[in-house]
């Protein structure tokens, strides 16, 4: 510590001689630290997520009679808080968001990893790149005004305006980008010898599509789904402005009725809010039903990291 | 004798060839190549969907639109304070998120040892990045509105419903995918140029600073601008931070009073109309055209930066 670098220019080369000056390694812990500060924040604000959620989600099952949580349907403000009408819906949304998402995506996934020149996937891929960056505002609108009277409507002529059906396909058209390029880095992780391997058996592209590269990659493929149905349940825009959950919503199995998903619940709650705040435990439904789906999407999300860890760890 | 060879090699060529699956192989490619058009048309279809019903407002009142403050009648009603205040959330996001994001990414791609809790940090941010954003909104609404409702809040005691509460949650909101794109970019800079510089003595924060950063750059600043389109289009951990839904009087003030006090967003203004349904049908369908204007062209900012510099090692 006490050698400076003159010192060492005249004595014998030592290898306290080659740390550099204090200053310049000072600085260099300074720096250290502050990244190491910005990376752990991260950790940080996953205990504050779980400290927000938790005390106002415990207080809520305190001062509610239990046995509200299974009532005719999910109205806050009227006591009844049936969990099983907000699972269902988001069920019932994100069953349909990914019967839309996960053929699309796929297919496209398998068409852009496997069939596509590079000429063609260049002009492919921004399709599903600017599709990925429309907010799900719009997608919510476009759900309301175009896929509900043209496709919903068309299906079932009973449906409403509002129904689960429509929110769901929209939530689906949301997720194709996610589903398709997930999937199609997995596949696109598959090394190239074991194509040319069942090519040099005879086998067609078809084959080597579906019986080579898709089984090689499953791992990321489900990674995919899981990660799509992860997303399809937390998403909140679309939800709230299409499937008509505004207010409360009795329970149904019927996706061609107006229905109630846990984050549309969350939303409805948070507009109204100002009145309610603190004065009885309707706003407090909004924590607990976040604790839920945080605990929901956290574990989907780890089962997905680690599928995608081990087509890594595999090539 | 001939005729039976001529006959063999012809069946074996069709067998080579394998005409009969060659068909059904064809039919699956086109099945493929129809996912990526019903992808492609459903896009269309929003887009023409959206400029049919919400041109009409720009042909009748023009910039009016863009420059009025929110009213209740549909035709003197405009986006102004939406699009200021999403500029002004936009500006947090680019202070707050994109330093802290690339430290982050730095610490965990260039310091970082394959620790155990580096492998945590990283698959905590992994799985931040898949949260659903409404739960930001709690996390916003618990921490920043009331815990620090004396920073956040207009002072004396009142929550703070504000620019700079909505601001940080969307800078958290955001944070995890900007390290994540970070990290990718980071981890293609090939080696040798660490070591290089390495061997002519540059400590870490130099290679970091003078070599990987700057070759990393177009991928960083790509992922960056894409994570800001992605924060201008939230909305519902806004709604409920306390970006107003309802009327908002235009106010005048200083840049703290300003800062501290109420706003609203773009899309949270175009939730608030597509709820308000047939009457404001039209106007809706004109501020997504606004917000989607401008998140299309920062992408396409995006995508030509990083087509442009994108290189190959």
């Amino acid at each position: 510590m006490t050698t400076t670098f003159g010192e060492s220019i005249r004595g014998a080369l030592t290898p306290e001689s080659l740390r550099g000056s204090a200053r310049r390694r000072r600085k260099e812990l300074i720096i250290h630290r502050l990244f190491f500060a910005a990376a752990f924040l991260s950790m940080i604000v996953s205990a504050l997520i779980v400290l927000s959620l938790l005390g106002k989600a415990i207080a809520f099952l305190a001062n509610i009679d239990l046995t509200n949580l299974v009532a005719p349907g999910w109205f806050p403000r009227q006591g009844m808080y049936d969990l099983r009408t907000i699972f269902v819906g988001t069920l019932l949304v994100t069953g349909v968001g990914m019967l839309v998402a996960a053929p699309l995506g796929l297919g496209a996934a398998i068409y852009l990893s496997e069939y596509a020149q590079p000429r063609l996937r260049r002009t492919l891929k921004p399709i599903l790149e600017t599709l990925a960056s429309v907010p799900s505002v719009v997608i919510g609108f476009f759900a309301l005004t175009f896929i509900s009277p043209e496709i919903v409507r068309r299906l079932d002529s009973e449906a409403g305006i509002f129904s689960l059906a429509a929110a769901g396909i929209g939530v689906g058209i949301l997720v194709i980008p996610l589903v398709a390029s997930v999937a199609e880095d997995a596949m696109h992780a598959v090394p190239g010898a074991l194509r040319e391997a069942a090519y040099g058996l005879g086998a067609k592209r078809m084959s080597v599509s579906l019986r080579v590269v898709v089984p090689a990659a499953v791992s990321g493929i489900v990674a995919a789904l899981v990660l799509g149905v992860s997303r399809a349940i937390g998403e909140t825009m679309v939800v709230a402005i299409a499937a008509g959950g505004t207010g409360g919503s009795l329970f149904t199995w019927n996706v061609f009725r107006p229905g109630q998903t846990m984050t549309a619940a969350m939303t409805s709650l948070a507009i109204g809010s100002d009145q309610v705040r603190g004065a009885d435990q309707a706003f407090n439904s909004l924590f607990f039903v976040g604790l839920i789906l945080f605990v929901l999407t956290f574990g989907l999300n780890l089962i997905s990291d680690r599928f995608v860890r081990r087509v890594r760890q595999r090539y | 004798m001939a005729a039976s060879i001529s006959a063999t090699t012809g069946s074996v060529d069709l067998l080579l060839r394998g005409k009969r699956r060659e068909l059904r192989g064809r039919v699956f490619e086109g099945l493929l190549l129809a996912t990526l058009l019903v992808a492609l048309l459903i896009l269309a279809t929003l887009l023409f969907s959206i400029v049919r019903q919400g041109w009409p407002v720009f042909a009748e009142r023009g910039m009016d639109f863009l420059t009025s403050p929110k009213s209740s009648l549909p035709q003197r009603a405009g986006v102004a304070q939406g699009l200021i205040g999403s500029l002004i959330l936009m500006v947090f996001v680019a202070l707050l998120a994109f330093p802290l994001g690339i430290g982050a990414a730095v610490y965990l791609e260039e310091y970082a040892r394959d620790t155990r809790l580096t492998r945590l940090i990283v698959t905590n941010i992994r799985n931040l990045a898949g949260v659903p954003a409404i739960v930001y909104g709690i996390l916003g609404l618990v921490i920043f509105v009331d815990f620090l409702r004396s920073i956040t809040g207009p002072g004396g005691g009142e929550r703070g419903v504000s620019y700079i509460s909505g601001g940080l949650t969307l800078a958290v909101l955001v944070m995890p995918i900007v390290i994540i794109t970070t990290m990718e970019a980071l981890r293609a800079v090939p080696q040798s140029i660490r070591e290089a510089a390495y061997g002519v003595g540059a400590t870490r924060w130099e290679v970091v600073r003078s070599h990987v950063l700057p070759y990393a750059a177009p991928g960083v600043l790509t992922g960056t601008i894409l994570s800001l389109a992605r924060a201008f289009g939230e909305t519902a951990p806004l709604l409920l931070v306390g970006a107003v839904t309802g009327f908002l009087a235009t106010g005048s003030g200083s840049l703290l009073e300003t800062l501290r006090g109420q706003y609203t967003t773009l899309p949270t203004i175009v939730f608030d109309w597509s709820r308000s349904f047939q009457q404001f049908q039209q106007l809706t369908a004109a501020a997504i055209m606004v917000l989607l204007g401008t998140i299309l062209l920062v992408n396409s900012v995006a995508i030509v930066l990083r087509n442009r510099y994108e290189r190959k090692w």
